[in-house]
């Protein structure tokens, strides 16, 4: 099968919904002329044209707004966040108009929206740069959230998200967009809520989405040679949330550990574990496992910024204590 | 500069006056009074229902204001869509949703138009293109450049309204909102109804200027600043907005100088302005206003208006037995409407 880069994945998601449906349009800083500050929109503008793709001022609030708006007429915008640090900007919007618009209208209006864009740490890029902000999505009924993981999911996810009839925020790793997968030619879709297993073991489940897929997975071959054989859970969407992937692997492994780039305290990890913890009680060996990045804003200096995130070897030491080892 | 400059005027403009009776005729000039008056006895009515404990929550009555709802609703075609602020009980009504769908929504009521899931501030109902009841000061500011983007769009022909008060002006998203729609000529109308008060704030404590209209000139947009207890003021000046909006896809920011009777919400004694001031709002109200007009002009005589008084006063008794008998929401029906599709394999 062929590889494509994560960005080329999502420019084909965003490319076929574009020519499958005239009411999907994009709109966001630089994903015209620009062709996207991290190219995922590369060439829409020159196929698509000004009606469908723009620019915008910076004023996140005030364009997730106008896409807001649009989607409550029945247009599907796809709106693009340079990265969701800045979402913070438009929070107002996605919570208190996006995520309340059906169920104070009694059901009359709905809006069917995507904010995507890039999420977590980059690499240098200082503390206001380098944030993983799922939960205060997450947090919110009325929206979902997809964090894909590998090139595959994030063009079959983000064709779902937009065909969704719900607020969907899309948070792609900023690191991600560079690596290659396999991607098919033809057409396929992700489904919405629905989880997977990156890698099958029978010793530890560990539960990891987005950029931390990879640290888990190279963790679980240092575990190999150990012996210890750890099977790997993406949820992939976080809102609603596959939790029968991940109670299923746990009945079967009794341990689980939560892998999540962003920090620990009122997190999705967090909201992980504690289900885990107490719907199979009965099946853990040992208390469920996490790893975070440290509770710290985000240093610049670049032997300090390794320290505050998770590691390959935290991710080993986290499943060898919950194996006892 | 615009808190003055309406406050003296005892009677409607007589050369407006003039040519919008020309234009709309004596019937249409009795709709509008009908329905001005429909306003203030709903929210008299809606005031004194919450008194009693049948709504509760915030509820911002919208007496003294009613020239500004009706005169601006009669510039608009069936196809426009109207989203407005959470002082709207007026801009819901002249939409077209019920007396009875609006005191049942104040009820919380099944029948509410938006089956009491919404409340006072919250009233929906798209089939009158009525898009809201907004909470968040400003917040809906954008979601109105959005739809008129959306129906530029899709050809619609169509221009939309945004209501929202003096408060809202400085927030970021109302100037993030007209840059983007100056620019990218979006057709809607934003229209600030300047009551004079952010809250309990009076304007000169809460702007920079006081003369709001300038705050367009930044965006390069056509501005205008209207008498807003003057009805046909109202809908001659909005109408050129309308007008602008439809024909050329133009926006326009206007600055409408009303004023509320009553507090901010239930809650407020207004303590923040005097006796006097309150006084001298009311004798140049926009119904004695446009009342004066009509008798003077021997549109209809005051036994009409008393008839039409005493109808709309059965038309609001109505809603509230409507309201009372109309059952809450079933409570099987609680997470109805959080999604619209919830296609998670569990729960």
């Amino acid at each position: 099968m062929r590889e494509i880069l994560f960005r080329q994945a999502l420019n084909e998601a965003i490319d076929e919904e574009m020519a499958r449906d005239k009411d999907v349009f994009l709109m966001g800083e630089e994903v015209a002329e620009y062709n996207g500050a991290y190219k995922v929109s590369q060439g829409l503008w020159d196929k698509y044209g000004d009606k469908r793709v723009i620019d915008t001022p910076i004023a996140e609030a005030g364009f997730a707004g106008i896409g807001i708006g649009a989607a409550f007429l029945g247009l599907k915008p796809v709106i693009e966040m340079m990265t969701f640090n800045f979402c913070v900007l438009a929070l107002d919007q996605i919570v208190n108009t996006a995520a309340k618009s059906l169920y104070m209208s009694n059901g009359q209006i709905s809006c069917p929206i995507v904010i995507r864009g890039a999420g977590g740490a980059g690499g240098a890029l200082g503390a206001q740069h380098s944030q993983s902000l799922e939960a205060q999505y997450a947090h919110i009924p009325g929206l979902k959230v997809m964090m894909p993981s590998t090139p595959y999911d994030a063009k079959g996810m983000l064709k779902t998200a937009i065909r969704d009839p719900d607020p969907v925020i899309f948070i792609e790793s900023e690191v991600l967009y560079g690596s290659s997968g396999e991607v098919p030619e033809e057409e396929y879709m992700i489904p919405m809520g629905v989880g997977d297993i990156k890698r099958e073991g029978t010793d530890c489940t560990i539960v990891a989405w987005s950029r931390m897929v990879g640290y888990a997975l190279k963790a679980a071959e240092v575990l190999a040679e150990d012996g210890i054989s750890v099977e790997i859970v993406d949820p992939r969407t976080i809102r609603p949330l596959d939790k029968d992937i991940i109670y299923n692997s746990v009945r079967k492994t009794n341990r689980a550990v939560i892998v999540e780039e962003a920090w620990g305290f009122a997190s999705v990890g967090a909201s992980i574990s504690e289900l885990i913890s107490r719907e199979m009680f009965d099946h853990l060996d040992a208390p469920v496992g996490r790893v975070n990045q440290r509770d710290i804003p985000t240093p610049y200096a670049f032997n300090l910024e390794p320290l505050a995130y998770p590691t390959v070897e935290n991710i080993v030491s986290a499943v060898r204590k919950a194996c006892y080892l | 500069m615009s808190l003055e400059k309406f406050k003296n005027s005892t009677v409607l403009d007589p050369k407006i006056a003039k040519r919008v009776h020309k234009e709309l005729g004596d019937e249409k000039v009795i709709d509008m009074y009908r329905e001005m008056i429909l306003l203030r006895r709903f929210e008299e009515v809606a005031g004194r229902q919450y008194q009693m404990g049948k709504i509760k929550g915030f509820c911002h009555l919208y007496i003294g204001q009613e020239a500004l709802a009706v005169g601006a609703k009669a510039t608009l075609e069936d196809r426009d869509y109207t989203i407005s602020a959470y002082r709207e009980h007026g801009h819901a009504i002249v939409a077209g949703i019920t007396p009875n769908a609006v005191m049942a929504e104040l009820f919380g009521k099944v029948d509410g138009c938006s089956g009491g899931r919404g409340g006072s501030m919250h009233l929906f109902d798209t089939t009158k293109n009525f898009y809201g009841g907004w909470g968040i000061v400003g917040g809906h500011i954008p979601t109105a450049a959005g739809m008129a983007f959306a129906s530029k769009y899709n050809n619609e022909d169509a221009v939309t309204m945004c209501y929202f008060g003096d408060g809202s002006l400085h927030q970021g998203v109302f100037h993030e909102t007209l840059n983007m729609a100056a620019m990218w000529d979006l057709p809607c109308v934003f229209i600030t109804e300047n009551n004079h008060y952010a809250m309990g704030t009076s304007l000169d404590r809460h702007s920079a200027i006081t003369d709001l209209q300038k705050k367009a000139v930044g965006y390069d947009m056509d501005h205008d600043c209207i008498d807003g207890q003057d009805v046909f003021a109202v809908y001659e000046g909005i109408k050129k907005a309308v007008d602008r909006a439809r024909k050329k896809n133009r926006p326009t920011f206007l600055d409408i100088i009303t004023y509320r009777y009553r507090g901010h919400s239930m809650s407020d004694p207004a303590k923040y302005r005097t006796k006097d001031e309150l006084n001298d709002a009311q004798e140049v109200g926009p119904i004695i206003r446009l009342q004066n007009f009509i008798l003077k002009q021997k549109i209809a005589d005051k036994e009409t208006l008393d008839a039409i008084d005493k109808d709309v006063k059965k038309i609001v008794k109505e809603s509230v037995k409507f309201a009372e008998a109309s059952p809450f929401p079933d409570p099987s029906t609680l997470t109805d409407h959080t999604y619209v599709e919830w296609n998670s394999p569990i729960d």
